[in-house]
């Protein structure tokens, strides 16, 4: 079986950085979120970035944003590619075929992420050097490596639903998109609209904000993500068996 | 291993109300090619797709190699090599890429992979293009390496959907060499579906017609010829008057006759003479430039077996 996966993982690797044509445009779909995340807003933002939990951006947004690019590419773009019959009349078995792709994604997405950090680290201590190096508090990265981990296996189970549902790369991509972003875009919306209503509750958020204990929150979101990523990819195990994949 | 490769029983096989397969029987001898015809929507995709695993027949089964498509489909897709609908490489690797992923899939040590590349695409005449990649070729060097992608493990069996569909001549035929030497050289029991008639009397020993699901016919082509086509003499000349075909046409022996410009086919009842029916049209003014006594085609076959159907 881990020969069968590392065999797919070998042609996901090949073909990743080339599916959408040019090496360079998918170099792009790397570079952009690394540079603003692991160059730009640091070097605004100085020892903060480091010292905060402002990292965390990188660390939810990166696994996000390219798991949603590559999970589409290899499951709902192996069947428009029309590859999906030939690579199912292998002798390959559904769990190394679907474990494979979603490895590669998340190893991809992850491994990014992890080097957005040291990016981070490096542009903050080169652009504010005062004579010390600033390290990332020991909570923050650990929440920074493991939440990465996480969303990256969570959008991976969540993209392969979705991808093996679509008809082509770009629905399955807008859907995994839209799933994603929408409850932090309605989330966003209705703290905005108590936040203009007053009576208070401005206050209560504010009062919410400065004295919740992040690190408790941070850690029961982190419990959640184990148990979602976990379902998510268990129902993706349901769902990617041969007989239901061809036709459906 | 069995001397029959493939033993369908009753298969079955329905798309909500729709019959694509239904009690469908058949066996296939090994080390034959196999002709599987029949029109579009009779089922040939549908029947590959269950003998490979990827369906699940609603009811009966078969046996492939002695396997079992409900219980040992993975053992079956082992031993079996498939070229589908689609050609399924990679296009964005390269061809010599194409075949290792597939070598790796079959577990080939490293040695042994290299060297059936390089064999298998030498066979293909696509060696000195290995490292292009496979999108930037044409539909027939696409076809040949799929070929070669499907021959990669040396499959004890093989299922073609329309290997030569679309191709040119040229491509056509270097494929349909390729598969004569297969079946001949290794051996290898070929299972094809395809609509190009010469290419079944060519490669076939034996066919199956379905249409609707159901199988319809089984036989070697020749069987089939004579047991459903009439004997028949083709006549190219000038002279085909209204009036001479009227008097071909009045002779007991003579079944019919279709006329298309200079070329007059008559078809004839078994066992007739046909030189009286020469000297009658020589009689009657026609300029025969040549009489070719033969069987009906096996295009002839296929659709009087799809007409007798309806």
């Amino acid at each position: 079986m881990i020969a069968d996966i590392l065999t797919v993982m070998w042609k996901e690797r090949k073909g990743l950085l080339k599916q959408r044509g040019s090496r360079v445009r998918a170099l792009w779909v790397l570079l952009i979120p690394a540079i603003m995340l692991g160059i730009l807003l640091p070097w605004q933002e100085g020892h903060g970035w480091i010292e905060g939990y402002w990292s965390l951006i990188g660390s939810i947004l990166i696994p996000i944003l390219l798991v949603s690019t590559f999970i589409p590419e290899s499951f709902a773009g192996e069947r428009e590619r029309h590859t999906l019959g030939t690579l199912l009349a292998s002798r390959l078995p559904d769990r190394a075929i679907l474990f494979g792709k979603i490895l590669i994604a998340v190893i991809y997405a992850w491994g990014v992420s992890l080097c957005v950090l040291l990016l981070e680290l490096i542009t903050v201590n080169i652009t504010g050097w005062d004579g010390r190096i600033v390290f990332f508090p020991a909570d923050v990265l650990l929440i920074d490596i493991v939440l990465g981990l996480l969303l990256a296996c969570f959008m991976a189970g969540i993209g392969v639903m979705i991808s093996l549902r679509a008809s082509t790369v770009q629905g399955a991509t807008m859907t995994l998109m839209a799933t994603t972003f929408l409850p932090l875009i309605i989330l966003q919306v209705v703290g905005m609209v108590l936040l203009q209503k007053g009576s208070g509750g401005r206050e209560r958020i504010m009062e919410f904000i400065t004295t919740v204990d992040w690190m408790q929150v941070i850690m029961i979101i982190m419990l959640v993500m184990v148990v979602a990523s976990v379902g998510a990819i268990w129902a993706a195990m349901v769902r990617f068996q041969r007989g239901r994949l061809l036709f459906s | 291993m069995s001397d029959i490769a493939i033993r369908i029983e009753n298969l079955k096989h329905f798309f909500g109300q729709v019959k694509a397969v239904d009690g469908l029987s058949l066996s296939v001898p090994a080390g034959m090619i196999f002709g599987f015809l029949g029109p579009n929507g009779a089922g040939k995709t549908t029947t590959i797709n269950i003998l490979l695993g990827l369906l699940e027949p609603t009811e009966g089964g078969a046996e492939i190699l002695g396997f079992d498509i409900r219980t040992q489909a993975d053992e079956i897709r082992s031993r079996t090599g498939a070229l589908l609908e689609h050609t399924g490489l990679y296009e964005q690797m390269s061809a010599e890429e194409n075949l290792e992923f597939y070598g790796r899939v079959w577990r080939m040590p490293a040695p042994e992979r290299d060297a059936r590349i390089k064999e298998l695409l030498s066979l293909m005449g696509l060696w000195e293009r290995r490292s292009d990649s496979a999108g930037k070729w044409s539909q027939g060097m696409k076809q040949k390496l799929a070929l070669a992608r499907a021959l990669m493990h040396r499959p004890l069996l093989l299922f073609l959907d329309e290997p030569t569909a679309g191709l040119d001549v040229a491509a056509a035929t270097a494929i349909r060499n390729d598969l004569a030497n297969l079946a001949r050289n290794e051996g290898v029991t070929i299972f094809m579906t395809t609509h190009n008639m010469a290419e079944v009397e060519k490669l076939c020993s034996q066919v199956a017609v379905i249409r609707q699901g159901k199988l319809i016919a089984v036989d070697s082509p020749d069987e089939l010829r004579k047991k459903t086509g009439s004997p028949q003499i083709e006549v190219i000349g000038k002279g085909f008057t209204e009036d001479v075909l009227t008097l071909l046409e009045k002779h007991t022996e003579v079944s019919g006759t279709e006329l298309d410009n200079n070329h007059l086919i008559i078809y004839l009842q078994e066992d007739t003479d046909t030189a009286p029916l020469v000297n009658l049209m020589v009689s009657e003014g026609v300029q025969i430039e040549e009489v070719r006594k033969g069987k009906a085609s096996l295009e002839q076959v296929f659709l009087t077996l799809m007409e007798e159907e309806e």
